[in-house]
């Protein structure tokens, strides 16, 4: 049985198109996922990620467990501030990419992908030390993404603070619409914009809030298949596609990420080794040289030898080239290398380019 | 309601005959299936398929559909507006999102297809 977000009456109503995705029944698209993923690149867009996971750590220990179990330093962290980070197992491999909230040195909120909450709520648990509690409240949050550059002029209509004192990476508690929410100025897709936690039930009603407040602009709802788009474009992994529990941070291009000096964590053994020894392959991305459709599982080739293949790949109609991702062995890395992409029967060129191959409006100051 | 001066396969292709020719294009339904197309891999002019055989492939955002051949012959014109503007697929499937024309090879296998009534029932029973 699939489950369903707040929002499923209104994605019907919406006309979206609602498909199985991560054990959730998610709208893929509204209008179309072109026309969505403009959207956000150019106006404003609203996705449902109530999906997702959200854990609490709590208790005089909660930093210290957040530091063992994950990749990136939560030390640096005030109170306010966001990480991006993963969980590694003790090979390295990724268990989860995850958003960890530091809401105070006692209390830590993380935010997990949906397909893996289950999984990474018993993977916590399990590797929990010291005098900490883990809280599952996946079922307590639904969430909000509000992506694009006019996000915040959008949202500003709706809350009493100056957004543009909330700078990327970081949150506060504040009323949307009257709604009580976690307002975080973080995002999947390469934009500005807000990710915004509210209580299960008040999620209608801010989905609601937004939109009426979204209509001079005009906000449009967005599906989980622009999501994907404008998150390769930007080069943010997808966790079972890009990195999964057999790949490492280091060669998925996560090493900015994976602080190997801040003390002991779980995988840092195995990292540190990679490191040492250097890497076998690498995440690259790569654009066709001649049109197709790269694919994620595509094989790469050098001359008819498997050098690797593709997690991720896409046509952005947007950049107006066929681009994505691949694991390639280490020498053909190197930027301008070019290679075979086998897509079905033929075999079309490819080369590595740099990522991100859109570098959008996140992360800029407004 | 589709377009009743042309015949149907189950796998969403119409077929309009010409003569000794077929226009061939897919119908609303698979375009709204699809969703956003935005690469076509045209056949040759001049390739030779059997009724049922792969054709070309249509790429959507989300993912790679085959397109079967309604029926036998050869590829005697391809829509090479479809190469800088795959889109027209999704905008006029039944028009100027045409794929190709062949020239038929059996004219007997036209009966295998369907009537637009017949799809139309076919497409209702989907839903």
């Amino acid at each position: 049985m699939l489950k369903r977000t707040p929002l499923y009456d209104l994605h019907c109503q919406l006309g979206g198109q609602m498909v199985p995705f991560a054990g959730w029944e998610m709208p893929v698209q509204y209008s179309g996922i072109i026309e969505e993923h403009l959207a956000v690149r150019r106006n404003v867009g609203l996705f449902d990620v109530s999906h997702m996971g959200e854990f609490r750590l709590k208790g005089p220990d909660a930093l210290a467990a957040a530091d063992y179990l994950t990749v990136n330093d939560p030390k640096k962290l005030v109170d306010g501030q966001a990480q991006y980070t993963a969980m590694c197992n003790e090979q390295g491999g990724i268990v989860d990419d995850l958003i960890v909230y530091r809401e105070a040195a006692d209390e830590f909120l993380i935010v997990a992908n949906a397909a893996n909450a289950d999984k990474d709520f018993a993977w916590i648990q399990a590797h929990l030390k010291g005098d900490v509690t883990a809280t599952d409240e996946s079922s307590q949050w639904g969430e909000l993404a509000l992506q694009g550059p006019r996000a915040e002029e959008l949202l500003q209509g709706l809350v009493s603070i100056d957004l543009k004192g909330l700078g990327f990476f970081h949150f506060t508690h504040t009323p949307v619409g009257g709604i009580p929410c976690i307002l975080s100025r973080t995002g999947y897709t390469g934009e500005d914009g807000f990710e915004i936690l509210c209580a299960w039930d008040d999620t209608p009603a801010l989905w609601e809030k937004l939109f009426a407040a979204g209509k001079p602009f005009p906000l449009l709802p967005c599906g989980l298949g622009c999501r994907d788009t404008l998150r390769l474009e930007s080069r943010l992994s997808l966790h079972g596609n890009d990195i999964d529990d057999s790949t490492n941070p280091l060669e998925a291009g996560l090493a900015w990420i994976t602080k190997l000096d801040k003390g002991d964590f779980i995988g840092r053994q195995a990292l540190v080794k990679v490191k040492a020894d250097g890497l076998t392959r690498k995440l690259v991305g790569f654009e066709l040289l001649s049109p197709g459709v790269p694919r994620a599982h595509y094989k790469v080739e050098d001359q008819g030898r498997e050098i690797g293949h593709v997690t991720s790949g896409m046509l952005s109609t947007f950049l107006k080239r066929s681009i994505g991702l691949a694991y390639l062995e280490m020498p053909h890395t190197a930027l301008g290398s070019e290679f075979d992409i086998v897509i079905r029967d033929k075999r079309i060129r490819a080369k590595v380019v740099p990522t991100p191959f859109w570098k959008g409006t996140a992360g800029r100051k407004s | 309601m589709n377009p009743t001066d042309r015949i149907y396969t189950k796998d969403h292709e119409w077929s309009k005959i010409e003569g000794n020719t077929a226009r061939v294009g897919l119908t609303a339904y698979a375009q709204e299936h699809l969703g956003d197309i935005v690469f076509v891999d045209l056949p040759p002019v001049g390739k030779e398929v059997k009724q049922g055989e792969l054709l070309l492939v249509v790429e959507s955002v989300k993912a790679a559909s085959d397109v079967y051949s309604p029926l036998s012959g050869k590829v005697v014109e391809v829509n090479e507006a479809l190469a800088s503007n795959p889109e027209k697929i999704n905008q006029d499937a039944f028009g100027e999102g045409w794929v190709v024309v062949l020239e038929i090879a059996d004219p007997g296998e036209a009966a295998n297809l369907l009537s637009a009534a017949d799809y139309d029932t076919l497409l209702a029973s989907q839903h």
